[in-house]
């Protein structure tokens, strides 16, 4: 009996050894090594001495107006592209509740953008939204619009890349309200047909508080990946034009490996760190909340 | 009756507004060159196979009377993706396999949290790992190799590995197990006999998603290689031509590219949304 519990305990250790090392190795000690790092002054290009300055990174990057600045830029680009693909999302899905002949076909087809890419995506929009040649300005044009600088507009810019997340990433949203809304037990909706209860008492009554734990779950999903951007902004406009679709993400990429301050940026990444973290615990506290439910 | 006519309508521009875009450079990179950039654009085309030959450096000569310049750099590039999609795939789904075994059937102290720690590692930006990641694999030499790449890939796999396995594993009657254990069996000859097996469609979603992430994945591979061990992403962005962007060819390079992602996409259908959300969405 004691021999074959060990054998167990063993074989436990074996399994979840590996895929902790991994962890710790991969992500714990750069992650330690990097705080390390942000109090330094050290240059990855320069190989100059390495000399400690406290706290001077974080405090030179909180006080940098441009920090805020692209801050607020991030935080528009989310709230605008998360916004537009929740109501689509969501309302696509209302719209392929009941299936109908091709109602797979369908559903996969309109799938298939989020898993491409987003380098593949953002070359094909950039493609799409050129100013002369683009379909997207042919089309426009055929409705009697002008030409439209998708990308080269300072005021449009954003507007445009958080355009090319919302088409990538709505059906996602779409995704998991339809996983939701198929999941409602149809019996509800019979009864409430037998008090003959309108259309929107039922949306509201039995549809709505039935998917939400769904949607938040999704659109906090969305949140953290769109907080994160950057592959498309880096494709399509580079942070530009100026600097209006400059994300965090961006202008951290640039400090770390344009302008190589190695140490500053290591600072950065801690301060958007400890925003993620908030953001991830948020997920995590309502993945738990779905689970038990 | 108008309710469905409607609907039909609706969902009808749903999936032009999804799609169109797709089609749209699928189509261009079988355009002969004047018509790519042609206004009003052309839906109607003759075809050529001019940019796939670019791509893949097939009749060199053909290619160069049209303004080519030089070899592509793609082939080379499209093998390096595959061999670190695929190896990294395969670490991650066997290590992911193991530990949500172990997380799945026996008693870990602290599970919850080491579950949470494992799913955290996945919300990282990818931008702040990756400033300690190219000055440590500067250090050690890994830059621009396979292995660098694909450790990488493996980690950032391994915590989706986890928890998605883990979901499927939960689904397996231990009494399976328990079952083969009484006829003699170890825990180990179970796990291989029954478990696995039963496992498989799980592990092959799994594999799926994995080998998706990898072969999408941009930023690591843009920070972090440069020739040798360079993936398709970072360098179909890079495609230039003489005279400014080679759209042609991006086209081309872009639907070699999302082919085998569309195929994977239609494979996995039925677990796409337990896939997106680590598992958490088990329908």
């Amino acid at each position: 009996m004691y021999q074959k519990a060990l054998a167990e305990y063993r074989l436990k250790i074996y399994f979840l050894a590996p895929t902790l090392l991994v962890l710790i190795v991969m992500n714990v000690f750069p992650l330690i090594w990097s705080l390390g790092l942000s109090f330094t002054n050290y240059s990855s290009l320069m190989s100059k001495r390495i000399a400690w300055v406290g706290f001077t990174n974080y405090s030179r990057i909180l006080s940098d107006p441009f920090i805020w600045k692209y801050f607020q830029t991030t935080a528009r680009f989310v709230i605008i592209a998360v916004g537009i693909e929740f109501l689509l999302g969501f309302g696509l899905a209302l719209l392929l509740k009941e299936q109908f002949r091709g109602w797979g076909l369908v559903t996969t087809l309109i799938l298939i953008p989020m898993m491409l890419s987003p380098v593949v995506v953002g070359l094909f929009w950039t493609f799409i939204m050129d100013a002369n040649f683009g379909l997207l300005n042919f089309l426009l044009g055929l409705l009697g619009f002008k030409k439209i600088l998708w990308l080269t507009n300072p005021h449009l810019a954003l507007y445009s890349v958080a355009m090319v997340d919302i088409w990538m990433w709505t059906p996602f949203i779409m995704l998991i309200s339809l996983t939701g809304l198929l999941a409602i037990p149809q019996s509800l909706y019979e009864a409430a047909d037998i008090d003959m209860a309108s259309w929107w008492f039922k949306f509201r009554k039995i549809t709505l508080p039935l998917v939400s734990p769904l949607l938040v779950l999704a659109v906090l999903f969305r949140v953290i990946d769109a907080f994160k951007m950057f592959d498309l902004v880096f494709i399509m406009t580079g942070g530009g034009p100026g600097d209006v679709t400059e994300t965090i993400s961006m202008s951290l990429y640039r400090l770390a490996f344009n302008k190589f301050k190695t140490g500053e940026s290591c600072a950065m990444a801690y301060i958007i760190l400890i925003l993620i973290i908030a953001l991830s615990n948020l997920l995590i506290r309502w993945i738990h909340r779905t689970k038990t439910a | 009756m108008t309710r469905r006519i409607v609907k039909g309508i609706l969902i009808g521009a749903a999936l032009l507004f999804f799609l169109v875009p797709i089609y749209w450079i699928v189509a261009t990179s079988f355009k002969q060159w004047p018509d790519i950039f042609a206004i009003p654009p052309k839906f109607i085309f003759q075809s050529t196979m001019l940019h796939y030959k670019a791509l893949f450096n097939l009749d060199l000569e053909e290619v160069a009377k049209f303004g080519q310049a030089g070899k592509s750099l793609f082939p080379p590039r499209f093998v390096n993706s595959i061999i670190i999609a695929g190896v990294s795939t395969l670490l991650s789904v066997t290590l992911g396999t193991f530990s949500a075994y172990a997380f799945s059937r026996f008693r870990v102290k602290g599970e919850g949290d080491l579950l949470f720690f494992i799913l955290s590692t996945r919300m990282l930006p990818p931008i702040v790992v990756g400033i300690p990641f190219f000055v440590l694999y500067r250090t050690l030499g890994l830059i621009d190799t396979h292995v660098g790449l694909i450790l990488i890939y493996m980690t950032f796999n391994l915590s989706f590995a986890v928890w998605l396995m883990k979901g499927f594993i939960d689904e397996i009657p231990k009494e399976f197990e328990e079952a083969a254990m009484v006829d003699g069996y170890t825990r180990w000859e179970s796990f291989v006999k029954v478990v696995l097996p039963q496992a498989l469609s799980g592990i092959a979603a799994t594999a799926v998603f994995c080998l998706i992430t990898a072969w999408n994945e941009f930023f690591f591979a843009l920070i972090l290689t440069s020739e040798r061990a360079r993936t398709a992403p970072p360098s179909i962005a890079a495609v230039q031509g003489t005279s400014g962007i080679n759209w042609g060819q991006i086209a081309a390079g872009v639907t070699v590219f999302l082919f085998p992602v569309v195929i994977f996409t239609f494979l996995v259908r039925r677990y796409l949304a337990r896939g997106l959300t680590f598992g958490v969405i088990k329908r």
